[in-house]
């Protein structure tokens, strides 16, 4: 081996031979396996809004829970619970549009979040609220979301053929025996379930990129769900690996960095189909 | 997800004002020698507690033949469909079916730019015969690559669905129908957008089914082309007429089953005048394809 392959080799490994990164690796790859997943379903079914008012509106549950020193995720459940009824409840309202009273719901959450966050017992860690706390991944929470992640991918495997068939055609589901709103009730469960997890990666503000920017960008180079959902794994993966590293090296907030290298993948993946669009064209002209 | 059964079993009983799936006919019938697929008598159809949007449907759907439905927009063709779907209950009169309905419904309602190819968009037909938990199993693939090979499409299987060309996804939509080894097909203004090539393909396709012994209803507005088929079942909020298209299609039937939008054109024939209808008003489809 070379001395300058060892180097890197060297600068490769070594962040990781803490058990703090260790248990930030995992977590950003349970992060990539959950968010590419089901962000394909989410992009695919226009809910990527539902998935950012969803996170935003568990807002309060995280404060509450952080107040009282009970578990994240116990508050952020709550938090999501409320959230959804609040959306519903202000959806019923006669005379506003639906995505309005979403908004609504969410901001009046987040607001009450921020008054509490703000309150004089501020705990220590609203940041990580907000910003996520990927280093700070105990092995608990590994455990907890690894089992959240789990039932998510299976319920997906499970309902495949019936997510596709209701995302396809809609009002010719009911006729293959498949309920519009039940496929509708599953993904915003697996929703929750995958912004409780993510939650504690990348925080409230952050969450959603994990959730739409890799299926998003996959969505852009590939025709088939399969490598879709394959693709968009890999490269949250790459941005969450790449995130802790620029973390570790650069000394930046790792939640952020992450998010930044998912939109940076976004970018690039609409920069390749722009491309690959312009040289079709440019074929098809001379052709 | 509901494991409710679509189109339907063979083994329920006849119920008034009920949809059932039941033998129509038993041994004791000296009835016709073909059993009829589909008999609807006195049948009205509507939406929850609404008053029936279609009234006094009463016709027989035998093994190969070839029904068009006229009627205009809103005259309760769908309604109709969604019937013998099971999607809708009847509110009066009884429904019979003596074989699953798949629908093929216009190829503009799903979504061009979903990452699907043929083989899926067949092979989605196997769901109805599978509990929620199993997966499509070999023989599903199978089933559905038959289904394509039939349609005339076994060599574009693996091809993206919005790729294909109208009358190919067309096809693809009767490929789900077989795989779910349906006996009667519903399809809703399959003609619709096809050039003359592929709107000749697919009336010979659904002619061959037909010869299968399956029954075919065909939602459409063309008039010329029902001509040619076996019987014709008029609609505009009731039944207005029923029976082969040479007696049942007079002008009287057509002026109650179209209202105004319809015209007589002189023919060669005095005796036998030409009648057309004002081209259709196409509603809006919200699945169209963004962008």
């Amino acid at each position: 081996m070379t001395p300058a392959l060892a180097t890197v080799l060297d600068a490769l490994a070594h962040p990781f031979s803490q058990g703090l990164m260790q248990r930030a690796l995992l977590e950003v790859l349970l992060l990539a396996a959950v968010g590419g997943t089901l962000g394909c379903w989410i992009v695919l079914g226009g809910l990527s809004y539902g998935a950012e008012s969803l996170a935003h509106g568990m807002f309060p549950g995280l404060v509450l829970a952080a107040l009282a020193g009970v578990p994240l995720l116990l508050g952020g459940a709550a938090g999501i619970l409320v959230a959804a009824l609040a959306v519903a409840l202000a959806g019923r309202v006669r005379g506003i549009g639906r995505d309005d009273a979403v908004a609504v719901a969410v901001t009046t959450l987040f607001g009450l979040g921020a008054l509490l966050a703000l309150s004089p017992a501020t705990p220590v860690g609203i940041q990580g609220l907000l910003f996520g706390d990927v280093l700070g991944t105990t092995s608990a929470d590994l455990l907890a979301g690894a089992a959240l992640v789990a039932v998510v991918l299976l319920a997906m495997w499970l309902a495949h053929q019936r997510l596709l068939a209701a995302g396809f055609d809609r009002s010719g589901a009911r006729a293959l025996g498949i309920s519009p709103f039940a496929v509708d009730a599953l993904l915003l469960t697996l929703l929750a379930l995958a912004v409780l997890v993510a939650v504690q990666g990348l925080g409230n503000l952050l969450v959603v990129a994990v959730l739409v920017a890799p299926a998003a960008a996959a969505r852009l180079v590939t025709r088939r769900l399969a490598p879709m959902m394959a693709l968009a794994v890999a490269l949250g993966a790459v941005a969450g690996i790449g995130g802790l590293y620029l973390s570790y090296y650069a000394r930046i907030a790792a939640g952020a960095s992450i998010a930044g290298l998912l939109v940076a993948g976004y970018l690039l993946a609409r920069l390749a189909a722009v491309t690959s669009q312009v040289r079709k064209g440019s074929a098809t002209a001379a052709g | 997800m509901t494991a409710d059964r679509a189109g339907g079993g063979e083994d329920a009983r006849v119920a008034a004002g009920r949809r059932t799936c039941a033998r129509v006919g038993g041994s004791d019938s000296t009835g016709p020698a073909r059993q009829a697929l589909l008999t609807a008598e006195k049948l009205a159809v509507g939406y929850e507690k609404a008053a029936p949007v279609l009234n006094d449907v009463t016709f027989a759907l035998e093994p190969g033949e070839r029904i068009a439905v006229l009627g205009p927009n809103g005259g309760g063709k769908t309604t109709l469909f969604r019937a013998l779907l099971g999607e809708l209950r009847p509110a009066h009169g009884t429904l019979a079916l003596a074989g699953r309905c798949a629908s093929v419904p216009q190829t503009e309602r799903s979504r061009l730019d979903f990452p699907v190819s043929a083989l899926d968009v067949a092979l989605m037909g196997t769901i109805p015969g599978r509990p929620w938990w199993r997966r499509p199993s070999r023989a599903d693939r199978v089933a559905a690559r038959a289904a394509l090979a039939r349609v005339g499409l076994a060599d574009r299987a693996e091809r993206t669905y919005g790729e294909l060309s109208g009358g190919q996804r067309q096809r693809v939509l009767i490929a789900r129908a077989l795989v779910q080894e349906a006996r009667v097909l519903l399809l809703d203004e399959p003609f619709s957008g096809l050039d003359a090539t592929s709107a000749a393909r697919l009336e010979a396709l659904l002619a061959e089914l037909a010869g299968e012994g399956r029954g075919v209803l065909i939602a459409t507005h063309d008039l010329e082309q029902a001509r040619r088929w076996d019987r014709v079942l008029c609609v505009n909020g009731r039944q207005i007429a029923f029976g082969e298209p040479a007696t049942a299609l007079t002008h009287d039937v057509l002026a109650a089953t179209y209202g105004g939008a319809i015209v007589t054109l002189p023919g060669e024939d005095p005796g036998a005048p030409h009648h057309a209808i004002m081209p259709p008003h196409h509603h809006h489809h919200d699945h169209a394809p963004p962008r």
